[in-house]
């Protein structure tokens, strides 16, 4: 990523129109899509975007891979929670509106302190060792319950403060577009990170640590300053959460969720800026909708992640781009066709392999309900052998199929990408 | 006395179940240069593999065929999926091992079910080893077996007796752990196989020049150590609990164990290994707090300090964080680890 070399150019057309369309976006989309449930997924997707992005700016820039980002945002969330009863106490005179930031400052202190220890040592050891504060902090949460309040949690109320030109933060509108302005500005300052002397050597400390030593440059060093900005982001995102969810419980700070901020980092796309940003919004949706649907999605999760790491470890992002590349060639055309062979192909399985997974889940969690369960409006009877026949065909013919579809496939996009490389080396001779 | 002997063998015992998890994990860690993410997983399905065959045929089996099952998928595993990811980097290694972990946790779910499952030791297991009995007329005996109630009780009020018993399921898991340290440093250091894999450790080119198939070599290794992990698992999950969330308890200790003992190395590990174990099952059974040690020492509390919480945490209640401050100690004072050798 972002190995072209920097021009300088002083109106750069095509970044202030994305910089726009997200601001646009981040504007528009409640508008468009008025439900409450609609609203706080948003509100959601506005915290995870910055939790991921942060988290980005560990695995992504500079191959740290943590296992306790969320250490970092629940802490943080914890702080801003505490902040909130002050607020409402009238102890601390403090705009509620501040409050992510006051979570983010939070976020930088304990990454100042714990990443001391933590960005001693880079690649596996850093891995285990941040596993190892994750598990510290989550033990620690249900030891003191004057901070942590224990197994319920502390909540608190975001309507503490006085209301500002009449705005309460009541109202979960209202709370959007704060946690919008949140996410925008975050954004920005984060994609200005990476063009930083700083973000740039964390990246070279991510690709050749030996050489940027003979430079003279202290990876550690380096490595702790990226950990204490990515602490201050997650920090940010640890206090919208607050804001947003107006509770803290130990969760927060738990395993799971560092997990979770890895998983849809990775399936988002590591290596690209805006990939975490795929991943947040995916998280939001599997957390909420997908989980809605069906009870093995902590599986399917699984086995996507699975897929992607073995045949796309640059994530969604990736795979974006690629097509991106083929499309400014204008060769897309010629794929089109494949890739709906393909996406029916992969529709057939997964109905086939789908149908599996739910009657044997449906077997072993819900089997006092009878044996039968609709599946995509059919009617299934997990007991009877034709229901497990019916979905052993579907997922061996979309198997098939898919085979067939994908030698095919395989051969157009290596010759596509061939006529590229081709097309790249005549226009350097011009 | 007979408090500080039992503790200490369920200190050892729970060591070596430690080691017999985190010696796997070296081994394929210093191979490899993978941690594996998924270990504490093949723990997990070690136990409920075995859970299913003991149903059906009885434990012996199971103690055999269970590991067999384990290792055999972790060989599967590593052909087809972390081979794959190899040329990635570290990395995608670690993170291919982290998406097996969920995906196992599931199947485990699926298959067996959300809550913990009936797995017993064998008739012969189940009852104590020996039992220390402690009077305070006839001094420390030990009784071998279950010691009678006779013994147990006293006649006398003024005489004193206190029987501990050892489970025999915590002797059986020293004994084999033990076993299974002496056959492994065999195998390494005595046999051919043992020796190709210590030099594919270091010069894996030179190994493969001189035509060994270094690749199926890992393959193997990385099965041993699966299978490693459900041996434990076997003798783990019937003397504890067989749960889904077995492998999460375990997980992250045996991940403070490698990086405490240093990175990669075998000894190390078994010394971490014992020392935490030990460390844990003490802290577990101690009831003292700040407060009350200072107390105990004549300093006066003020009403405020007395309720403070971070006074009043008991020891006991302290022991889940033991490994952790332990990790981050011995982060700040040798970053290498206990007997490690590199510092990267």
């Amino acid at each position: 990523m972002a190995a072209n070399v920097y021009h300088f150019k002083p109106w750069n057309v095509g970044r202030v129109i994305v910089w726009g369309a997200f601001a646009l976006l981040l504007i528009v989309l409640p508008l468009l899509f008025r439900s409450n449930l609609a609203l706080t997924m948003l509100s959601q997707m506005g915290i995870a975007i910055v939790a991921c992005l942060s988290y980005n700016m560990l695995l992504g820039q500079g191959g740290m891979l943590s296992f306790g980002h969320a250490v970092y945002t629940g802490l943080a969330s914890f702080i801003a929670i505490h902040a909130l009863n002050r607020i409402g106490a009238g102890t601390l005179a403090l705009p509620v509106s501040l409050i992510p930031l006051l979570g983010g400052f939070a976020g930088l202190v304990f990454a100042v302190v714990l990443g001391f220890v933590t960005t001693k040592k880079s690649g596996t050891p850093f891995a285990m060792i941040t596993l190892g504060i994750g598990e510290l902090v989550f033990a620690m949460s249900l030891m003191v319950p004057e901070f942590f309040g224990g197994e319920a949690g502390v909540s608190g109320n975001r309507m503490a403060g006085k209301p500002v030109l009449g705005i309460s933060f009541g109202p979960q509108i209202q709370v959007y577009y704060l946690l919008a302005i949140y996410t925008f500005v975050c954004t920005a300052a984060m994609y200005a990170f990476t063009r930083t002397p700083l973000g740039r050597m964390l990246n070279a400390v991510r690709d050749n640590a030996e050489r940027v030593e003979f430079i003279g440059y202290s990876t550690q060093r380096v490595r702790y300053l990226a950990f204490i900005a990515a602490g201050f982001f997650a920090g940010i995102a640890g206090g919208m959460y607050a804001l947003n969810f107006e509770i803290a419980t130990a969760e927060v700070v738990g395993a799971g969720r560092s997990g979770a901020y890895l998983l849809f980092t990775f399936l988002g796309g590591a290596v690209f800026f805006f990939g975490p940003m795929i991943g947040a919004v995916l998280m939001v949706l599997a957390g909420v909708l997908l989980s809605e649907y069906t009870k093995a999605w902590l599986l399917y999760l699984g086995l996507i992640f699975l897929f992607m790491v073995m045949y796309a470890p640059g994530g969604i992002a990736s795979l974006i781009m690629m097509n991106l590349r083929v499309a400014a060639f204008g060769k897309l055309r010629r794929l089109w066709t494949s890739y709906l062979a393909l996406g029916g192909c992969v529709l057939v399985m997964l109905v086939g392999a789908a149908a599996l997974i739910e009657m044997i889940y449906h077997l072993q969690l819900d089997a006092a309900l009878g044996p039968t369960l609709s599946f995509m409006g059919a009617e299934l009877n997990a007991h009877r052998v034709d229901s497990w026949f019916g979905a052993v065909f579907v997922l061996l013919t979309g198997c098939g199929m898919f085979e067939l579809t994908r030698r095919h496939f395989a051969y157009e996009w290596g010759e596509v990408q061939r006529e590229i490389e081709k097309e790249i080396k005549r226009r350097e001779t011009l | 006395m007979e408090f500080f002997t039992i503790s200490m063998l369920n200190g050892l015992s729970y060591g070596l179940l430690l080691f017999m998890l985190s010696s796997g994990l070296t081994l394929i860690f210093s191979m490899m240069g993978v941690l594996n993410f998924a270990h504490a997983s093949f723990y997990m399905v070690g136990a409920y593999v075995a859970y299913s065959i003991a149903r059906l045929t009885g434990f012996w089996p199971g103690l055999v065929i269970a590991p067999l099952v384990v290792g055999a998928l972790g060989a599967l595993f590593e052909r087809y999926c972390l081979r794959r990811v190899h040329r990635f980097g570290h990395v995608p290694e670690l993170l291919i091992t982290f998406g097996l972990s969920y995906v196992i946790l599931e199947v485990v779910q699926l298959v067996w079910g959300r809550t913990a499952v009936e797995f017993q030791p064998p008739e012969v297991l189940r009852g104590p080893a020996f039992t220390l009995v402690d009077s305070s007329v006839d001094g420390l005996r030990i009784v071998f077996g279950a010691a009678p109630a006779a013994l147990c009780a006293s006649a006398d009020a003024a005489v004193r007796v206190v029987c501990s018993p050892f489970p025999a399921t915590r002797g059986f898991m020293m004994l084999v752990a033990l076993a299974m340290l002496l056959a492994l440093w065999l195998l390494l250091t005595r046999t051919r196989i043992g020796l190709v894999i210590q030099s594919a450790l270091t010069h894996p080119d030179m190994v493969e020049a001189l035509g060994h198939n270094v690749p199926r070599v890992f393959m193997l290794v990385f099965g041993a150590g699966a299978a490693l992990a459900g041996l434990a698992g076997v003798i783990g999950g019937s003397t504890f609990v067989t749960e889904p969330a077995m492998a999460a308890t375990v997980g992250s200790v045996i991940f403070v164990v490698v990086v405490v003992g240093g990175m990669g190395s075998l000894a190390g590990a078994f010394l971490a290994s014992l020392l935490i174990g030990v460390v844990q099952t003490f802290a577990v059974a101690l009831d003292y707090s700040l407060a009350g040690a200072l107390q105990g020492l004549g300093v006066a509390l003020s009403p405020a300090a007395a309720g403070n919480t971070l006074l009043k945490l008991t020891v006991s209640q302290v022991a889940p964080i033991l490994p952790y401050l332990f990790l981050v100690l011995i982060l700040i004072f040798r970053p290498k680890g206990l007997l490690g050798t590199r510092e990267d």
